[in-house]
C-alpha cells in the first residue's frame, strides 16, 4: 500500500465548490464539537461533586429566568442564521450542478444489472468505461433497464440515480486528464459492488484521436434512422404517410401544445413517453391512435431513436 | 358482568377516568385508521394524476349502481348504530339489542352487495393479473386502476367485516344486560369505529366511482 | 449484601414465579422485562450480522462470505436493528416500566393491549426470523422497488409481513402511553412538572401512532405488488418507483426520531440526577422534543435528493431539515449548561449519558453536511451516511439505552450492578465506537459506496480500522450482558433510591410492589427539584 488516501482528488469544475461547503462544515462542526467537549470536560472537572468551586446563584429567580431565556434565544437564533446561510450556499451549488450547459456533449447511459452501457452520439459504444474530453461539459442522459441504479464519479463530485421508465441527467466538465472511479451507488442486487467502471478524461487532442481510432460504427442518429424505419415509425410520421401523425422534423426541444390544453417541451423524456405511452400526452389537433411500443423496443434502441429525432430537430445544427 | 354496573379496572381511579381513557384511546385509534387509508388514497390519487384519461375510463367500468346502493346501506347502518348508542344511554335494553343486530344485518348486506359487485368485475374481465382483458384500450393503466380499486375496497371491506364481528359481540353482551346508562363504553367505542368505516366509504365512493361521471 | 432471593412476595418480581404468571401478566413492569429479553435476543442476531459484515470488509474482495450472503447480512442487520431493536428499545423496555411509575399510576391505561403489543412484537419477530432462516432477504432494509417487488429472489414477503405485524405492536404501545399520560397523572403532576423522560415518551408515542400506519400500508402495497405482479410502483406499467420511496421515507424519517427522542429523555434524567441540578431550560427542552417530533414529519425528502425528485422539492426539504436540527442543538446546549455550577458524579450511567451527548453531537453535526443539497450529492449512499446514522443510533440511542438500563437497574431488579466493570464498559464502548465509525466518514467522502462487499483496494486501511473498532465495541456490549446477568443473583441489594434521585419512581421500593405505590403520591414540586443546599454525595 503506497499511500493512504485521506481526500478524494478533484477533477471537475464543480468539485472545488462542493469541497468548499464540505470544509466549511468541517470547520463549523469541528468548532462546535470541540467547544461542547471542552465545556463538558471543564464543567465536569470544575464542578465535580466535592469540589470547592463557587456554585452560588442569584436568589432573584426572575432575573435567572430572564437570563436563561436570553441564552436560549441566542442559541436558537445563531444556529438558525448559520444554517440559513449554509442552506442558501449549498442550494446554489446544487442548482449549478443541476443546470446542464447548453453546449454539453451528450452521452447516453443505460444501466442494467450489473453493468453500464454508454453510447456516444458519434457511434462509439463502451461498457464500464467512458472516454471524455477535458475542459468540455458532458451531459449523461441515463436510464435503467431494470432496477434503480445510480451513477457516481467521486472525483467529479457528481451522482444521480438512474431509474427505469425515466431519463435522469447529470453533467460535469473534467479539469484534469486521468482515470477516475465510477460506482453504482444505489443497491441493485447481487453484483451491485461490481457494477463499477472508470471515466477516462483525455486532453482534447488525445480525445480526438480516440474518436477517430474508434470510428466505424454508424452514429447513434444513423442507427436511430434505421430503427425509425424498422419499427414502422416512418409509416405514420414519415413523408408519405397516409395516417395523420405529427411531423418530427424541427420538433426536438420545442414546446408542444397538447390536446388537453397543457404544453410540454419535446425533450428526451417526451419522445420516450410518446413511444411507450402514446395516449397520455396527445398533441393538440391529433387523435389518440398511436399504438404503444412497450415491450417491443429496448432502452438502447429507444435512445438511438431519441438521438435520431434530435438530429432532425435542429435544422441549423 | 350481567349487572350493568361499571366495573372499574384496577389501574383506574374511578369510572369516569376509565370512560374518558377509553374515549381518548378510540379517537387515537381512529387517527391511525385515517393514516392507513390515507396511504391508499395517496397512491391512488397520485397515479390518477399521471393517467387521468385511463383512470376516468376505468372508473366508468365500475358498477356505480351497486356501489350507490351500498352507500345508502352503510349510511343507514350508521344511523341504526347511532340509535343504538342513544338507546344504551337511555337504558333501553331491547331497543339497543335491536338496533345493534340491525346494524349487523346492514353491514352484512353491504358485504353481500360488494360480493355481487366483485362478481360483475370478474365477468367483465377486470380482475388484475387473474383474468384481466389486455386487449382493451390503455389496458395497463386500466389494470392499475382496478388494482387500486381492489386494494382500497378490499381493505375497506375487511374493516366492515371486523366491525360486524365487534358489533355482534356487543349485541350479545347487551342482550345479557352488560350495559346500563352509567356504563355503555363498549357500545360507544364500537359505534365510533363503525362511523369511521362509514366515513371512509364516503371518500372511497366518489373517488373511485363518481369522479369520472360528471 | 447477601444472596437472598429478591423474589419477595411484596414486590412485582415475587408475585408469581410460574411461566404462566409471566406470559399472561398484565403488569407493565413484567411486560417491560419480557420486551427486554426479546430485544436482547434480537440484538444478538443483528449484532452477529454486523460482525460478519465487518469481518468481510477487512479485505477489498469479499472473502469471508459470498456477495449474495453479504447482501442478506446487511439487510437483516438493518431490518432487525431498526424495527426489532431500536424502535422498541427504550419505549417498550424502560418506557413500559417507568411511564406509570413516573406519573404515580398503578399501571398503563390499557394493560391487556400492552400484553397484546408484546405478543404482536414476538409474532413479527418470528416471521422475520423465518425469513432469515428460510434463506434470507437481500433487498436492504429500505426495500426499494422495483428490486424488491420484481427482481429479488429472496423471502421479501415473509420479512415484510414480520415488520407489518411488529408495526401494530408499536402503534398499540404509543396509543397506551398517550392515553396514560393524559389521563392518569397523580394529583399535582401537571404537564410542566413531568420528568423530561415522560415528555420524550409522549412525543415518541405521537410519532409511533401517526407514522407507523403509513409504513404498514406501504409495505402492504409493496407485498401485494410482489405477489400479484402488478402495482403502482412498477415503472413497466406506468407506475412510479419514486412513489414507494416517498411513502417509505414518510414513515422512516419520523422513525429515526422514534429512535432518538427516547434517548434524549433518558439522558435528561441521568444528567439531572448526577449533576444534582435542574435541567437548564426545562420548558425549552420540552418544547424542543415536541418540535423535533412534529418537524420530523416534513423532512423525509432529504433521503431523496439525488433520487430523481425535483430540485424544487429538494430545496424545500433541505431548508426544513436545517430547521429540524435547531431543537436538537438546543438540547445539547442545555445539557451542557446543566453541568454549570452543579455537583457532577461520574457513576456509570453518567458516563454513558456524557458519551451520548458527545456522540449525538457529532452525529447531529454530520447530519448538517447531508442536509446541504449540493454537498449531499457527493455524500449520498456512501459510508458518510452510514457513519452519520450510526453515530446517532448507536453512539446516541444505544449508549443512552445502556445508561438508562444501568440507572434504573436497581429499581427494576432490586440489585446493584458492579460499578467498576460498568465504568470500564462505558469507556470501552466509547473508544470502540469511535474507532469503528469515524473512519467511515473519511472513506465515505472518498467515495466508498454503501452496501459494497467489494471495494477498491485503496479504501482498505479505513475498513481495517473500522473492523478493529468493531471488535472492541463487541466487548463493550458483551461485558454488560454478562455482569448485569451476574448481578441478578450476586449483586448487592439495592435500596429504594441508591442515587438519591428525584422522581416518583424512586419513592417506592426497589423492586417496586406490584401496584407500584402503597398510596398514590401527591406531587408538590417541579421536576428535578434538587436543592443546592444538599450536601454533595461522594
Amino acid at each position: 500500500m503506497d499511500h493512504i488516501p485521506f481526500f478524494p482528488e478533484r477533477a471537475s469544475t464543480i468539485a472545488s465548490q462542493i469541497d468548499g461547503i464540505y470544509f466549511m462544515w468541517v470547520a463549523l462542526s469541528g468548532a462546535v464539537a470541540l467547544a461542547i467537549a471542552v465545556l463538558v470536560v471543564y464543567f465536569s472537572v470544575k464542578y465535580h461533586a466535592g469540589s470547592k468551586a463557587d456554585r452560588r446563584v442569584t436568589a432573584d429567580a426572575a432575573a435567572q429566568e430572564r437570563r436563561m431565556h436570553h441564552i436560549e434565544i441566542a442559541w436558537i437564533v445563531i444556529p438558525l442564521v448559520l444554517f440559513t446561510g449554509m442552506f442558501a450556499w449549498s442550494a446554489e451549488v446544487f442548482y449549478h450542478g443541476a443546470t446542464v450547459p447548453p453546449d454539453a456533449l451528450p452521452v447516453y447511459v443505460v444501466g442494467k444489472q450489473w453493468m453500464w452501457h454508454l453510447e456516444h452520439p458519434s457511434g462509439q459504444r463502451e461498457i464500464g468505461e467512458l472516454h471524455v474530453p477535458v475542459g468540455r461539459p458532458v451531459e449523461l442522459v441515463m436510464t435503467s433497464q431494470d432496477v434503480i441504479h445510480s451513477f457516481s464519479i467521486p472525483a467529479f463530485r457528481v451522482k444521480q440515480d438512474v431509474l427505469p421508465g425515466r431519463y435522469t441527467t447529470l453533467w460535469f466538465s473534467a479539469t484534469r486528464p486521468g482515470e477516475y472511479h465510477v460506482f453504482c451507488t444505489q443497491y441493485c442486487g447481487t453484483s451491485h459492488s461490481q457494477m463499477v467502471g472508470r471515466v477516462i478524461a483525455m486532453e482534447p487532442a488525445a480525445y480526438a484521436s480516440w474518436l477517430s481510432a474508434t470510428a466505424g460504427t454508424p452514429t447513434m442518429a444513423a442507427r436511430g434512422a434505421v430503427r425509425f424505419r424498422q419499427f414502422g415509425c416512418s409509416g405514420c410520421h414519415g413523408a408519405n404517410a397516409t395516417v395523420r401523425a405529427p411531423s418530427l422534423e424541427g420538433l426536438f426541444g420545442k414546446p408542444v401544445p397538447l390536446k388537453d390544453g397543457r404544453s410540454m417541451i419535446a425533450d428526451e423524456r417526451f419522445i420516450r413517453d410518446s413511444i411507450l405511452l402514446p395516449n397520455r400526452d396527445v398533441p393538440a389537433g391529433y387523435e389518440a391512435t398511436m399504438p404503444s411500443f412497450r415491450g417491443q423496443i429496448g432502452e438502447e434502441e429507444l435512445l438511438e431513436i431519441v438521438e435520431y429525432v434530435k438530429s432532425i430537430g435542429n435544422v441549423t445544427q | 358482568m350481567a349487572s350493568g354496573v361499571a366495573m372499574t379496572a384496577p389501574q383506574f381511579d374511578d369510572a369516569e377516568q376509565q370512560r374518558s381513557s377509553s374515549n381518548l384511546g378510540i379517537w387515537i385509534f381512529l387517527a391511525t385508521e385515517v393514516l392507513f387509508f390515507g396511504v391508499l388514497f395517496a397512491a391512488y390519487s397520485i397515479t390518477r394524476v399521471r393517467f387521468p384519461d385511463a383512470f376516468a375510463a376505468a372508473s366508468r367500468a365500475t358498477s356505480v349502481t351497486l356501489a350507490g346502493i351500498n352507500t345508502a346501506v352503510l349510511l343507514t347502518s350508521s344511523l341504526t348504530m347511532a340509535l343504538g348508542v342513544h338507546a344504551a344511554r337511555q337504558g333501553a335494553r331491547r331497543a339497543l339489542v335491536g338496533w345493534l343486530w340491525l346494524t349487523v344485518a346492514l353491514g352484512a348486506a353491504f358485504l353481500v352487495i360488494k360480493a355481487f359487485e366483485y362478481r360483475l368485475d370478474y365477468v367483465e374481465h377486470l380482475i388484475p393479473t387473474i383474468n384481466f382483458d389486455h386487449s382493451r384500450p390503455q389496458a395497463d393503466q386500466v389494470e392499475l386502476f382496478f388494482y387500486m380499486y381492489f386494494c382500497i375496497t378490499g381493505v375497506h371491506a375487511l374493516h366492515v367485516l371486523i366491525g360486524i364481528g365487534c358489533i355482534a359481540v356487543i349485541a350479545a353482551m347487551a342482550a345479557r344486560g352488560a350495559f346500563s346508562p352509567s356504563y355503555f363504553t363498549p357500545v360507544d367505542v364500537t359505534g365510533l369505529y363503525w362511523h369511521l368505516v362509514d366515513i371512509i366509504w364516503l371518500f372511497v365512493f366518489p373517488m373511485l366511482y363518481l369522479v369520472s361521471r360528471s | 449484601m447477601n444472596s437472598a432471593a429478591v423474589l419477595h412476595h411484596d414486590n412485582y418480581l415475587g408475585a408469581g414465579a410460574t411461566w404462566r404468571s409471566w406470559l399472561v401478566t398484565l403488569d407493565h413492569k413484567r411486560i417491560g422485562i419480557l420486551y427486554t429479553i426479546t430485544i436482547t435476543l434480537l440484538f444478538l442476531i443483528g449484532g452477529t450480522a454486523a460482525a460478519l459484515i465487518r469481518l468481510d470488509l477487512l479485505t477489498p474482495n469479499s472473502e469471508v462470505v459470498s456477495v449474495e450472503t453479504y447482501n442478506k447480512l446487511f439487510t437483516i442487520h438493518g431490518v432487525i436493528m431498526v424495527w426489532f431493536f431500536l424502535i422498541p428499545s427504550i419505549p417498550a423496555t424502560l418506557g413500559n416500566f417507568l411511564v406509570p411509575m413516573m406519573i404515580g399510576a398503578r399501571d398503563l391505561a390499557f394493560p391487556r393491549l400492552n400484553l397484546a403489543s408484546w405478543y404482536l412484537f414476538v409474532a413479527g419477530a418470528l416471521f422475520t426470523i423465518y425469513a432469515l432462516v428460510a434463506g434470507g432477504v437481500d433487498t436492504g432494509w429500505t426495500f426499494y422497488t422495483p428490486f424488491s417487488t420484481v427482481f429479488s429472489n429472496s423471502n421479501v414477503i415473509a420479512a415484510v409481513t414480520g415488520v407489518f405485524i411488529a408495526g401494530f405492536s408499536s402503534i398499540l404501545t404509543g396509543l397506551n402511553f398517550i392515553v396514560t399520560t393524559h389521563q392518569m397523572r397523580a394529583p399535582g403532576m401537571t404537564w410542566f412538572r413531568l420528568p423530561l423522560f415522560m415528555w420524550s415518551m409522549y412525543a415518541t408515542s405521537l410519532i409511533l401512532v401517526l407514522a407507523t400506519p403509513v409504513l404498514a400500508m406501504t409495505l402492504f402495497l409493496m407485498a401485494i405488488e410482489r405477489a400479484f405482479h402488478i402495482g403502482v410502483f412498477d415503472a413497466a406499467l406506468g407506475g412510479d418507483p419514486l412513489l414507494f420511496q416517498h411513502l417509505f421515507w414518510f414513515y422512516s424519517h419520523p422513525a429515526v426520531y422514534i429512535m432518538i427522542v427516547p434517548a434524549m429523555g433518558v439522558a435528561s434524567e441521568i444528567i439531572a440526577c448526577f449533576c444534582r441540578n435542574r435541567i437548564f431550560g426545562y420548558k425549552f427542552m420540552a418544547y424542543s422534543i415536541l418540535a423535533i417530533a412534529s418537524f420530523g414529519f416534513v423532512v423525509w425528502g432529504h433521503h431523496m435528493f439525488v433520487s430523481g425528485q425535483s430540485a424544487y422539492a429538494g430545496t424545500v426539504f433541505s431548508l426544513l431539515t436545517f430547521l429540524v436540527s435547531v431543537p436538537s442543538a438546543v438540547k445539547v446546549f442545555n445539557w451542557t449548561a446543566t453541568l454549570y455550577k452543579s455537583r457532577v458524579r461520574f457513576d456509570a450511567p453518567m458516563l454513558y449519558a456524557l458519551g451520548f451527548v458527545g456522540l449525538f453531537t457529532i452525529g447531529g453535526l454530520t447530519g448538517l453536511f447531508l442536509a446541504s443539497l449540493g454537498l449531499d450529492v457527493q455524500l449520498h449512499d456512501t459510508y458518510f451516511v452510514v457513519a452519520h446514522f450510526h453515530y446517532i443510533m448507536v453512539g446516541g440511542s444505544v449508549m443512552a439505552f445502556f445508561g438508562g438500563l444501568h440507572f434504573w437497574w436497581p429499581k427494576i431488579t432490586g440489585r446493584m450492578y458492579p460499578e467498576g466493570w460498568a465504568r470500564f464498559s462505558a469507556l470501552l464502548t466509547f473508544v470502540g465506537f469511535n474507532l469503528t465509525f469515524f473512519p467511515q466518514f473519511i472513506v465515505g467522502y472518498l467515495g466508498m459506496p454503501r452496501r459494497y462487499p467489494n471495494y477498491p483496494a485503496e479504501f482498505q486501511v479505513w475498513n481495517v480500522l473500522s473492523s478493529a473498532g468493531a471488535s472492541i465495541l463487541a466487548f463493550g456490549y458483551a461485558l454488560p450482558l454478562m455482569y448485569l446477568m451476574w448481578s441478578l443473583r450476586y449483586g448487592e441489594r439495592a435500596p429504594a433510591n441508591p442515587w438519591r434521585a428525584k422522581g416518583l419512581e424512586w419513592q417506592t421500593s426497589s423492586p417496586p410492589p406490584a401496584e407500584n405505590f402503597e398510596k398514590t403520591p401527591v406531587v408538590t414540586e417541579e421536576a428535578y427539584a434538587y436543592s443546592d443546599a444538599e450536601p454533595a454525595h461522594g
